[in-house]
């Protein structure tokens, strides 16, 4: 067993080696989950707060299940309510709460780079819970656990990801641990969401859906926000339904056996057709929800006991 | 005043761009001669002896941001000033991007007055070109230049209506006044934090694509052409600018460019973890443009390089990447990044001092930036080779913004004067 982190901040500083004991560890909390007790005790006695500054309910809920599963206390706090409305900063906020001397900080913010900001003022482990556009590690972990249990392998697989890419802490995720992990990772997506510098990444990029689906053993929906629809970004909902809504006609193009992924929530008829959507043959958005839990509660285990092991004062 | 020869030197003269061993004598505060020996026999009072290190015309910075009025906190004129003396600049061309902006002739007034009290080296004021820096109204830049405003800036703020920035122009025309312009086209960069590519992408930072500089310069110099004011664009900081630039010189336009140091000296790279001193305005730039840059400075394509000196707080660095402010103080360190030009790019001392002093002081109509007879002894005295590394808490401004805290640099002031009089260095070099 190999995972050498402090924090969990991104999956751009992380091993093959590391993601693959992620992933082992989250095949046994699977077994946990699915049992008549589901209680384990690697978190027992530690104290672990969410921190969310961006609205999140699946998140949040996979987290919180994740520490209570493993014996942790669990806090919650509902950050835009609270202090940064009455003008505290981010720091502020951080130094406030390791005062309390949480385990583990589980932190949302919509900002690129707040967390990693964050943990470089706490002494406990911080997982982040997505940030901005940049990074979401445990959803591309979950994903990343998905896709094994579904193809047997993670990798030399051809996956596409499609929608809005320069939007998503997911996509960012998702391609560099699908490209660490050896797979051929295709962007698909109408080119003002495609981000600046894309094919640099290493990722080959299609403008049109079914050509960019032709024989991929996995299709990865991104959420397209209500807010980039209306001419900003794309003329209109129902034109981009018909360009890049994933729909039996253009999931034809994908491989037989290829599995269909979305990160939630779901807008049916916009990106994604709701048949397609629940289809037990090829839907495994219900499965992804199923993973999170378990790799948050093997993330967090990880994190947990490099926290044990080290000495006190290197984190002070 | 009694003659004061600085004799064993080397001088670095950015008008004839040579650099060879010499001395200068100085009467009441002015150079009367020059020699090409080190140790000339000449009848003085006093001599410095400059220990074989390098004699330069002091540094001319355009544009410089002093707190006042409205934030003294991050920097005042003395501290700017001392910092300045320290960094072997004479001449600070303050910014008027303060809160209130320097818009009215009474506001220039009361800065002249502070910066005159306070300041050890030559301070010269810009004022603002439209009122509030909002770009709606033109200020009165008649007035204004009676009460000493070398030049008309709206800063960072781009005037977008361009049939306001024409008639500003025109009037600015007419009485031969210097324009600034920031060039970053503002629709394009509405909300940028970096500039787009992979970097950009992989942080997850909006981006804004390096063509948007290059809008902003063809769009100012079609005005300027049109009107026929004289014009220096802020800062260029990208290759695809350059033709533009190198076109409208050649066409006869009154037209200069300058750069910042840390355009010329750092990348997008160097933003790393999201190190929010690294924040500027322009973002810093991929290294091809960086390595163009350079280029254009060494053949004269851009005409001035400037610390860009923004001091900000650490409130205000100390927030998520996107969230907190751009700028970074450069008084101190402008000399020492730019030896980095010198040994790792390989540009010649005078010309780097072509575009730090004599290139700024000509385009303001100043006698200083220069080692000739009658120009002002405005003189820095420094060792490019002396190592050191930087620590920010040591430094004389204020803010501690700097990009460069822990860098290895190289390159010391070891003496500054100001009309002859030493502002800064040891009691006898």
């Amino acid at each position: 067993m190999s995972f050498g982190q402090r924090h969990l901040l991104g999956i751009e500083p992380l091993h093959p080696v590391e993601i693959s004991t992620i992933l082992d560890l989250a095949e046994h909390y699977v077994s946990l989950n699915r049992g008549a007790s589901k209680h384990g005790d690697a978190l027992s006695g530690l104290t672990q707060i969410n921190m969310f500054f961006e609205a999140s309910t699946r998140t949040q809920a996979s987290f919180e299940l994740a520490g209570k599963r493993l014996g942790a206390d669990v806090m919650n706090m509902a950050m835009q309510a609270s202090s940064l409305k009455k003008g505290e900063t981010l720091i502020d906020t951080a130094l406030t709460l390791n005062a309390m001397h949480p385990d583990l900080l589980v932190v949302r913010h919509p900002h690129s780079g707040a967390v990693d900001l964050l943990a470089q003022k706490v002494n406990c482990a911080v997982l982040n819970a997505g940030d901005g556009r940049h990074e979401h590690p445990t959803q591309a972990l979950l994903d990343a656990l998905t896709i094994r249990r579904a193809k047997g392998r993670l990798h030399r697989l051809s996956i596409a990801i499609c929608g809005d890419i320069a939007h998503s802490r997911v996509a960012r995720s998702n391609i560099l641990l699908l490209g660490k992990m050896e797979n051929r990772v295709r962007l698909v997506g109408p080119p003002t969401l495609m981000p600046a510098g894309i094919a640099e990444f290493g990722v080959e990029v299609y403008e049109d859906m079914a050509e960019g689906l032709r024989d991929v053993d996995v299709v990865m929906m991104l959420r397209l926000q209500k807010e980039r629809m209306d001419g900003g970004f794309i003329p209109s909902e129902r034109e981009y339904y018909h360009r890049y809504g994933l729909d039996a006609e253009k999931l034809r193009a994908a491989k037989p056996d290829a599995i269909v992924m979305h990160p939630g929530p779901m807008n049916r008829g916009v990106e994604i057709d709701g048949e397609i959507a629940d289809d037990i043959n090829r839907s495994v958005i219900q499965e992804q929800v199923e993973m999170g839990v378990a790799v948050r509660m093997a993330a967090m285990d990880l994190l947990a006991r490099n926290l044990r092991a080290a000495p006190k004062e290197v984190w002070a | 005043m009694a003659r004061t020869l600085f004799a064993n030197a080397v001088l670095v003269d950015p008008v004839a761009l040579t650099q060879r061993p010499g001395a200068v004598l100085v009467e009441d505060g002015v150079i009367i001669d020059r020699f090409d020996v080190p140790g000339p026999d000449v009848p003085t009072a006093g001599v410095i002896d400059c220990g074989g290190k390098c004699l330069a015309p002091g540094i001319v910075d355009l544009g410089v941001k002093v707190c006042e009025p409205g934030e003294r906190h991050k920097e005042s004129y003395r501290s700017a000033g001392l910092a300045a003396a320290a960094g072997g600049i004479t001449t600070m061309i303050t910014r008027p991007d303060t809160l209130p902006a320097i818009d009215t002739p009474e506001t220039l007034e009361f800065v002249t007055r502070r910066a005159n009290e306070a300041a050890p080296v030559n301070v010269l004021c810009m004022a603002a070109l439209t009122k509030g820096r909002e770009g709606r109204e033109m200020t009165e830049i008649g007035f204004l230049m009676d009460a000493g405003a070398v030049a008309f800036t709206d800063c960072d703020r781009v005037v977008t209506d361009t049939k306001v920035l024409s008639r500003a122009l025109t009037y600015a025309r007419s009485l031969g006044a210097l324009v600034l312009g920031h060039q970053q086209d503002p629709g394009l960069s509405r909300g940028a934090a970096a500039t787009s590519g992979k970097f950009a992408s992989l942080r997850g930072l909006p981006g804004v694509s390096a063509m948007a500089e290059r809008m902003a310069l063809d769009r100012d110099i079609s005005l300027v052409e049109m009107t026929g004011a004289r014009y220096h664009a802020d800062q260029i900081t990208t290759a695809r600018a350059l033709p533009a630039l190198r076109r409208a010189k050649r066409n006869g336009v009154d037209l200069t460019a300058g750069t910042s140091i840390h355009h010329l000296t750092l990348n997008e790279f160097d933003v790393a973890d999201y190190r929010t001193f690294f924040k500027l305005k322009p973002p810093l730039r991929a290294e091809d443009d960086r390595v163009a840059v350079v280029e254009a400075v060494r053949e004269g394509l851009i005409d001035v390089v400037c610390s860009m000196h923004t001091p900000q707080d650490e409130e205000s660095k100390r927030l998520p990447f996107e969230e907190a402010a751009s700028g970074a103080v450069g008084l101190e360190t402008l000399l020492p990044a730019s030896m980095r030009l010198h040994h790792s790019d390989g540009l010649d001392l005078a010309v780097l001092f072509r575009a730090m002093s004599l290139n700024p002081a000509k385009r303001l109509g100043l006698p200083c930036g220069r080692l000739d007879k009658g120009a002002p002894a405005d003189l820095i005295l420094f060792d490019p080779h002396a190592p050191f590394i930087l620590d920010r808490w040591t430094m004389r401004s204020k803010s501690k913004n700097t990009p460069f805290d822990g860098a290895r640099l190289q390159g010391r002031v070891l003496g500054t004067w100001v009309g002859g009089t030493r502002v800064h260095g040891g009691a006898n070099a």
